[in-house]
C-alpha cells in the first residue's frame, strides 16, 4: 500500500472516530436526558404532564421517521448555523447527532421503565424527593441497559456515519464509496469492510463486558 | 347435628368485643371513615375507622383484594385516599405538601413482601440512603448503619450486593433501612410472605425485639393468620374494604365473628380428620357407639388454662381424639374433638361446659363401625 493511501486509511479513520465520538456523546447526553424527561413526566410517573409527554413522544417519533439522508439535507440551515458551514466533519455531527437522539432516547426510555416500581415506591416511602429517586433509583437501576443502549447507537453511528459523506465529511464509509466503489477498487472496499467490521466487534465486547460489570442483579 | 351450648359465663356473640381498657388519648394512628375508590370504578375502603394504639403491634389481615395494602398505605400517603382522614400525632396527614410528607415519611419506616433494595448497592448503600438523601454527613451515616447493621445480624454483609443475599437476610437489610432515621411507626406490607417458616419466624422474632427495644408501633398486613398469632396485640380483619371486626388477637382468635375471620382461621384450626368424618353419622339408632364432641375453647372463661379434671368428667373412658390448645397473648384456647361413650353421656356433658366455652355435638361412630 502506497504512502498516500495509507494516509488516506489513517486520516478517514480519525474522521471516523471524531464524527462517531462527538455525535455519540451529544446524542447519548441528550437522549438520556429525554428518556428520563418522557419517563417521569408519563401519567402516573414521577411528575405527570400528560400533554407535555404527548407532545414531546409524537416529536421524537417524527424525528425516528425521517430516514437520515433526508434529515441530512433538510438540517442544512440549521447546521450552518450552529457550525457555520454545511461541509466537512463538524457539519456532519450536527444530522448525525440529531439522528441518533430520539433513537438512544427510545432505548434509555425502555430501561428505564423496566425499573421494579416497588423500588421506586420503597424510595418514596423512605422520605426521597423526586430527584433523589431519578439520581438513586431510576438512573443507576437502568444502568446496565442504559450502556447496553450505548453500545447499540454506537454500532448504528458508525454506520450512519458512512452516508455523511454526502456532505463532505469523510470518513472510512466515505473512502470505501468513493475509492471502492467509485473506482473499482475492490480491494478498497474490502480492507474498509475488514475495519469496520472490527470497529464494531471491539464496541460490542466492551460493551457487554462494562454492562457486566454494572449489573449487580444476579 | 344439634348443639346446645350451655356455659354461663360464655360470651354471646351479640356483646360488643371488649377494648381491654385502651383509652383514646394513647392513639398514635386514627383512621377516620376513610373511602379510596381507583380511577378504574374499583371501591378498595368503604368507610374504614379504627385507632392504632402508640407502641403495639397492630395487624390488619384480609383476603387479596380487600384493600389491606391501600389501607397500609394511606398512613404514609403512598397513596392518597378519596375521602376520610388519616391522622397521626393530630396531624392530618392528607393535608401536608410534598415538603410535609418527606418529613412525615422521614418518621416512618416501611418494609415489603419482595424487599425493594436498590440492586447497584451494596448492602451499606442500602441502608444508609435514607439518612443519604436527608443530608446526613457521611460520618454520621457510617456509624448509624454498622449500629443497624449489628442490630439485624448482618455485620459481615456490608460490602455485600443485596443479589448474594437470602431471602431472609434482604428483608433484614430492609428492616435496617426501614429503621435507619430512627422511625416513630414501622409499616411491614406482607413483610414475610415470600420467606420459608423458619425464616419467617426469625424475622416476626426479629419485629418483636425492635417493638420491644425501640418502642415503636408497628403495622402490618398479612393474609396469614399465623403472623397475627405470633406477633400482634391487635387484629383487624378487613373483609372488601371494609372492617369485619377487630379486637385483640386471642380474643378474635378464640372468638371469631366474622365470616372472613373464620375463613381466614380455617387453616389453623382443628377440624373435623376426614377419617372420622366419613364414619360419623347423625344418630345412633338405639346401637353403642360413641358421641364425638367438639370442645372450644375462646380463652374468655379460663384464660389460665384447660383443666384435664373436668375433661375426665365428660366420662371416665373419654378419648381424646384431636386438637389442641394454644396460648395467645396468656388466654388458653383451642379446640379439641372427644369421643364419649352414648351410655355415659347424661349429666356429665354440663359439667366439663365449664371449662369449655362451647360444646358441639358433631355425631356419632357406632362401634361396628369400621
Amino acid at each position: 500500500m502506497s504512502q498516500t493511501m495509507l494516509d488516506r486509511y489513517i486520516q478517514a479513520f480519525l474522521e471516523t472516530l471524531l464524527m462517531v465520538s462527538v455525535s455519540v456523546a451529544i446524542a447519548i447526553t441528550t437522549g438520556l436526558i429525554l428518556a428520563v424527561t418522557l419517563v417521569i413526566t408519563a401519567p402516573g410517573g414521577l411528575y405527570p404532564k400528560p400533554r407535555f409527554n404527548r407532545v414531546l413522544s409524537v416529536t421524537v417519533n417524527t424525528f425516528r421517521a425521517i430516514p437520515f439522508i433526508i434529515l441530512l439535507v433538510a438540517m442544512l440551515p440549521l447546521t450552518r448555523f450552529l457550525v457555520g458551514t454545511t461541509l466537512g466533519t463538524w457539519a456532519a455531527i450536527v444530522p448525525l447527532s440529531a439522528h441518533l437522539i430520539p433513537f438512544y432516547a427510545r432505548i434509555a426510555q425502555v430501561s428505564i421503565n423496566e425499573v421494579d416500581p416497588g423500588l421506586v415506591e420503597a424510595a418514596r416511602a423512605m422520605g426521597c424527593r423526586r430527584w433523589h429517586i431519578v439520581r438513586h433509583v431510576l438512573l443507576p437501576e437502568a444502568l446496565p441497559g442504559i450502556i447496553g443502549g450505548m453500545t447499540v447507537c454506537i454500532i448504528a453511528m458508525i454506520g450512519s456515519s458512512a452516508m455523511a459523506g454526502a456532505v463532505g465529511a469523510g470518513g472510512l464509509g466515505d473512502l470505501a464509496i468513493r475509492y471502492g466503489y467509485e473506482r473499482y477498487e475492490t480491494r478498497v472496499l474490502f480492507e474498509i469492510i475488514l475495519i469496520l467490521i472490527a470497529m464494531v466487534t471491539v464496541v460490542q465486547f466492551s460493551g457487554e463486558w462494562l454492562s457486566r460489570r454494572v449489573d449487580h442483579k444476579r | 347435628m344439634f348443639q346446645f351450648k350451655i356455659d354461663p359465663l360464655q360470651i354471646s356473640p351479640e356483646e360488643p368485643i371488649p377494648v381491654s381498657g385502651r383509652n383514646r388519648a394513647s392513639a398514635h394512628i386514627v383512621f377516620d371513615n376513610l373511602q379510596k375508590q381507583y380511577a378504574g370504578g374499583v371501591q378498595a375502603l368503604r368507610g374504614v375507622s379504627f385507632d392504632i394504639d402508640r407502641g403495639e403491634i397492630f395487624g390488619i389481615i384480609g383476603r387479596s383484594g380487600a384493600g389491606k395494602s391501600t389501607l397500609l398505605r394511606s398512613i404514609n400517603m403512598l397513596e392518597r385516599p378519596s375521602d376520610g382522614r388519616v391522622v397521626i400525632d393530630g396531624i392530618d396527614v392528607g393535608h401536608l405538601n410534598e415538603d410535609g410528607l418527606v418529613r412525615l415519611r422521614r418518621r416512618i419506616g416501611m418494609i415489603f413482601q419482595h424487599f425493594n433494595l436498590l440492586s447497584a448497592k451494596t448492602v451499606r448503600d442500602n441502608v444508609g440512603l435514607p439518612l443519604r438523601v436527608a443530608g446526613v454527613p457521611a460520618s454520621v451515616v457510617r456509624a448509624r448503619v454498622d449500629f443497624l447493621l449489628e442490630l439485624v445480624g448482618l455485620t459481615d454483609k456490608a460490602d455485600v450486593y443485596p443479589a448474594k443475599l437470602s431471602g431472609g437476610q434482604k428483608q433484614r437489610v430492609g428492616i435496617a433501612r426501614a429503621l435507619v432515621h430512627d422511625p416513630e411507626i414501622l409499616l411491614c406490607d406482607e413483610a414475610t410472605s415470600a420467606l420459608d417458616p423458619e425464616t419467617t419466624q426469625s424475622i416476626l422474632d426479629l419485629l418483636r425485639d425492635i417493638n420491644n427495644k425501640l418502642g415503636l408501633t408497628v403495622v402490618l398486613i398479612t393474609h396469614d393468620m399465623a403472623v397475627i398469632r405470633a406477633i400482634c396485640d391487635r387484629v383487624l380483619v378487613l373483609d372488601n374494604g371494609e372492617i369485619a371486626e377487630q379486637g385483640d388477637v386471642w380474643h378474635v382468635f378464640g372468638n371469631p365473628r366474622a365470616d372472613a375471620t373464620r375463613a381466614l382461621l380455617r387453616p389453623l384450626q382443628n377440624d373435623l380428620p376426614t377419617d372420622l368424618a366419613e364414619k360419623l353419622l347423625p344418630e345412633l339408632n338405639g346401637r353403642k357407639g360413641n358421641a364425638i364432641l367438639s370442645l372450644r375453647f375462646t380463652g374468655a372463661s379460663h384464660p389460665e388454662g384447660v383443666s384435664l379434671q373436668s375433661l375426665l368428667a365428660l366420662a371416665p373412658n373419654a378419648k381424646l381424639l384431636h386438637g389442641g390448645v394454644d396460648r395467645i397473648q396468656g388466654h388458653a384456647q383451642g379446640q379439641m374433638l372427644v369421643a364419649v361413650p352414648v351410655d355415659s353421656i347424661h349429666g356429665n356433658v354440663f359439667t366439663a361446659a365449664f371449662s369449655s366455652d362451647l360444646i358441639k355435638v358433631l355425631g356419632y361412630v357406632p362401634d361396628d363401625a369400621r
